[in-house]
């Protein structure tokens, strides 16, 4: 049996599964200032006299860290940059507790300057002094090189809580992203692991035995252990949840748009035969722009309970949300009021959302039902316009060789799939709009838990070889390794797969899981006076986000 | 956030996986280190700095520039196609407002690339600048315009293109062609009689440093440039003036390039040259993208930049002033000597001899022009190569007058094939192109 849960801004939802499918389903209201409540409640809950042993997996989704953020509950965190030529590094400021520091590496991760050892000690008896346990180290070009971070990082010692380099959340180059990934992993270190001991005693004394997973921002889990140590990966675990439930009802050889359709938001995502699409980069979260692997999500201020306006004879929907809608005791119109009206939606108070609708219709000068039939097509409308030009930039993604130009893949969805509370009110008109047929998504109330429930473990490696200067490097897994000049594309690969394989099965997955695929593979040959020196090639390969093996089966999508 | 003064547009294309030959400077490694440092400042996060996928150009695009011989697709390759696309969706983001400047970080380059295209010289098969213009002229109605050429080579396809357009101004400045490659670029290199004084040159001596550039900057260019009042400036960005490049001998840095940028303003840059891919590329295109964002470059500096090292000499100092002033004197003079000209009329001709190194052909041109006093006069040239290949292309200006129209046509028409492989048509006022071959 399978466990899998999803903690929402409004409800947290949980699912039991067995190898015939789903076994229960409970809905929980969340207690945002208490999530170990909802999280424990919602676990009770679902394993109501059910023999606890049994369970061979649990799998969380929660809003801890991403509400930390948007809140500001965050730790304070001592960073030391270092930066070298390019954008002066005061201009990413992550607070009060940030140090520019001596040393510079370059793009080929040569050193160009040393640090200065007396320089961090002092840093570092400052910090102490202030107080500060969390502590990030990011250097310019440190996933080329990642000397001076690791000697920072010795240099710190023992007495600090929590010490995290740069070159170990991603292979990607970007500095700035790299400064706010390190921050918000250190901030948020603290809270994430509080909240998972507690949870983690709780399971085990409630007689759980099954290892606990949680739910990343790109739609895989990690191990719970596995995940303390970058637990910035949870941040909008949420949508990549949904997205995730999509995935077994989404055509197997085709192209599907995902619509999470919820009370205060829609999340809007593609899936290219059954596999999602990736952030090139990573998470934007409030101000910050990350290097956190994530799913393409879209995320737009417009959902069931979005409140409706009208503005000089204008229909507006959202962006905010003040409560439910009237016909579910609610202040303000809103869609689903429109819904109630049209009986589309079965559950409601018709009468107050006839109220609703009058309301609207006064302000548009037009009847209840004009005004209801306008607030249900604009909303398709939008969703579908949203979508769309999501398709659209996808498409223009920039793209760097002559060959990927003329080759280039053109993303054109065949069908939409909708999941989320109003979601199969809203099927039949999206399809008239988008012109595309829609399905919509089986339980589609807990499919974000059954998304959670049935993730597989996903990671990421990129390796980075240098022939002239004779290396291999792994940055993120501190793989280094001498190579020589025979070292090609083709050794490049296996030792990525290789290194990646044993990624995964530490971060928790199981063998017959790992789907793995290149997603960079780059050489140039390095010449330097009219002669080859040396070979640059660059890998990246990773586990597809997916679903386990078993998912068909429990799914019931068994061909 | 950071946010970028100015909205501009980059299109960054590569060409990874395209080369000249292994091991020439134009290879596919050129813009990697670049691409590292691009993405390693997170330039492309920055509010403001938006990327742009390039446009394939297509046949017409060529055939508003240059006379292809045989063909368009002959003497070009995808990577060409793509090259000057990224110029031409760069320019047309900028015609169409969406961002105020933009930057073609584009490879293979153009600027050596003439009229008339045998092949390959100077690492150009097309003119990616020129294309790009005479597009932006057709699509968007834009007349006048200046190109700066600041590649460390004589711009001379480019000059070659708008020798006789009164409505191009053609300003480059480059090492003397007495010590570089392709040997041209002399200040007395003006333009012809209907467009005399729009062509302008100034060479460099060897070592010039930023301090020589940034003096032709506020004395030739700023001031040529308020007089023309183009409605666009483009320049031909080419880095290697920079003191690492391995083909040139200049003193120019990062620094340098990034204040020349910020001082001119251009509207739309395009790289060019510069084969100090490691030393100098990734951290002169940083500072372009930032001078032209309006953001703070003060730390964008090479790893081993020493200003005091870099000077250069005073009696380099005294050369550059020497020629500005010689420059400039001609600025002046042009105006009443092409009056002259014009008052003469009938016909001018020359005759010349390209080398195109890169393919190793050689050229003979003979060029005529019909003097006009109503319009930038109708032209032709007869070219000839060591491979046999002879050819007779006819050019009627975008605003040719009645009478050079017919004169054109005409010789287009009328010119016997004794002679000629292909004749070519270029009606620039009525966007025709067209070639008669032998059947």
């Amino acid at each position: 049996m399978i466990i899998g849960l999803d903690v929402g801004g409004t409800h947290t939802d949980v699912v039991l599964v067995d190898s015939q499918g789903l076994v229960r389903q409970v809905k929980v209201p969340t207690d945002i200032d208490n999530l170990f409540d909802s999280v424990l409640g919602g676990l009770d809950e679902v394993s109501k006299n059910i023999d606890v042993s049994r369970v061979s997996r649990v799998v969380l989704s929660t809003t801890l860290t991403t509400n930390a953020i948007a809140s500001g509950h965050l730790d304070p965190v001592g960073m030391i940059v270092s930066s070298g030529p390019g954008l002066n590094p005061e201009i990413f400021r992550t607070g009060k507790h940030y140090y520019c520091v001596q040393g510079s590496i370059d793009h080929r991760g040569r050193e160009v300057q040393p640090i200065e050892p007396t320089e961090i000690e002092a840093i570092a008896s400052h910090l102490r002094a202030d107080g500060i346990e969390a502590v990030g180290v990011v250097g310019k070009f440190s996933v080329r090189n990642p000397c001076h971070e690791n000697k920072i990082v010795k240099i710190l010692g023992k007495s600090f809580n929590y010490i995290l380099a740069g070159h170990r959340v991603s292979g990607n180059l970007n500095f700035p992203r790299r400064i706010a990934t390190v921050y918000l992993n250190a901030a948020v270190y603290s809270i994430y692991k509080n909240f998972f001991d507690a949870v983690s005693n709780a399971l085990r004394a409630k007689g759980f035995v099954a290892p606990i997973l949680i739910l990343k921002a790109d739609g895989g889990t990690v191990s719970l252990d596995a995940s303390l140590q970058y637990p910035g990966q949870t941040i909008l675990s949420g949508p990549a949840a949904s997205i995730m439930g999509a995935v077994p009802y989404a055509s197997e050889n085709g192209e599907s748009i995902v619509m999470d359709i919820g009370g205060t938001t829609t999340d809007i995502a593609v899936l290219v035969k059954q596999v999602p699409l990736l952030e090139p980069l990573g998470i934007e979260i409030g101000q910050y722009k990350t290097l956190i692997r994530a799913l393409k999500t879209i995320s737009i201020p417009l959902g069931g309970d979005s409140v409706i306006k009208v503005k000089d004879g204008v229909l507006d929907i959202g962006p905010e949300r003040v409560g439910p809608a009237m016909a579910f005791g609610g202040s303000e119109p809103t869609p689903t009021d429109a819904l109630v009206f049209l009986k589309k939606m079965e559950s409601g108070d018709f009468q107050k959302a006839k109220m609703a609708m009058e309301k609207v219709g006064g302000l548009l000068g037009c009847s209840p039902a004009d005004a209801a039939e306008r607030i249900f097509s604009e909303f398709c409308h939008r969703l579908t316009v949203v979508a769309k030009d999501m398709v659209t930039s996808i498409n223009q993604k920039p793209v760097y060789t002559v060959h990927e130009f003329l080759e280039s893949y053109q993303v054109s969805p065949t069908e939409l799939l909708v999941l989320g509370g109003p979601a199969s009110c809203f099927a039949s008109k999206l399809s008239e709009v988008s012109s595309l047929p829609v399905r919509v998504v089986p339980n589609a109330r807990v499919a974000n838990a059954l998304g959670a429930a049935l993730a597989r473990t996903t990671c990421e490696i990129t390796l980075f070889v240098d022939t002239e200067r004779r290396v291999a490097s792994a940055p993120e897994e501190s793989f280094y390794k001498p190579v020589d000049d025979r070292f090609s594309v083709k050794d490049a690969r296996e030792l990525a797969f290789s290194l990646l394989r044993t990624k995964a099965l530490q971060s928790g997955a199981k063998m017959e899981d790992i789907d793995m695929e290149v997603t960079e593979e780059l050489q140039f040959n390095m010449v330097r006076g009219f002669y080859t020196t040396g070979r640059n090639i660059r890998v990246k390969v990773q586990v597809k986000p997916g679903l386990i093996s078993e998912y068909k089966q429990i799914t019931g999508t068994e061909a | 956030m950071i946010k970028a003064a100015n909205k501009i547009g980059l299109v960054f294309f590569p060409a990874f996986d395209w080369a000249i030959s292994p091991t020439h400077p134009e290879r596919e490694e050129r813009l990697l280190y670049t691409q590292d440092q691009v993405f390693e400042e997170g330039l492309l996060d920055v509010d403001g700095i938006v990327e742009f996928k390039p446009d394939m150009i297509n046949r017409d695009d060529i055939r508003r520039v240059h006379f292809c011989v045989p063909d368009e697709w002959t003497v070009t390759t995808e990577s060409h196609l793509l090259s000057a696309g990224g110029a031409k969706a760069i320019g047309s983001a900028v015609l169409e407002k969406k961002v105020q400047k933009g930057f073609a970080l584009v490879r293979p380059p153009g600027h050596h690339a003439m009229r008339v295209v045998h092949g390959a010289r100077g690492f150009c098969n097309i003119n990616i600048e020129a294309i790009m213009i005479e597009y932006l002229r057709d699509a968007y109605g834009v007349d006048r315009v200046a190109i700066v050429d600041t590649d460390c080579h004589h711009g001379d396809g480019t000059q070659d293109i708008y020798w006789n357009d009164p409505d191009t101004l053609f300003l480059s400045l480059h090492q003397d062609g007495r010590t570089l490659y392709p040997g041209s670029g002399f200040p007395h290199e003006l333009g012809g009689p209907t467009a005399f004084g729009t062509t302008i040159n100034v060479p460099l001596p060897p070592q010039t440093s930023e301090e020589g550039f940034l003096y032709v900057l506020e004395n030739v260019i700023i001031p040529v440039l308020e007089d023309f009042k183009p409605e666009l400036v483009i320049n031909s960005a080419g880095q290697d003036n920079h003191y690492t490049d391995p083909i040139t001998n200049m003193r120019f840095s990062a620094q340098g390039y990034a204040k020349l940028t910020e001082k001119l303003s251009p509207d739309i840059a395009v790289l060019e040259g510069g084969y100090s891919i490691e030393g100098a590329l990734p951290y002169v295109n940083v500072g372009i993208i930032l001078a032209l964002a309006g953001m703070d470059y003060s730390t964008v500096r090479e790893p081993d930049y020493d200003f005091e090292k870099l000077r250069q000499s005073s009696a380099i100092t005294d050369h550059i002033r020497k020629v500005c002033d010689q420059v400039m004197d001609y600025w002046q003079e042009a105006p009443s000597l092409r009056e002259q000209m014009l008052d003469s009329g009938g016909i001018t001709e020359r005759e010349r001899t390209i080398y195109y190194d890169t393919d190793n052909i050689l050229e003979n041109q003979k060029e005529k022009i019909v003097v006009c006093r109503d319009c930038p006069g109708v032209w032709s040239v007869e070219s000839w190569t060591d491979r046999g290949k002879r050819i007779y292309a006819v050019h009627i200006p975008r605003k040719a007058c009645e009478k050079c129209v017919d004169i054109g046509m005409e010789w287009y028409e009328k010119t016997p094939f004794r002679h000629f492989d292909i004749i070519f048509l270029q009606d620039r006022k009525n966007k025709v192109f067209k070639s008669r071959r032998p059947s």
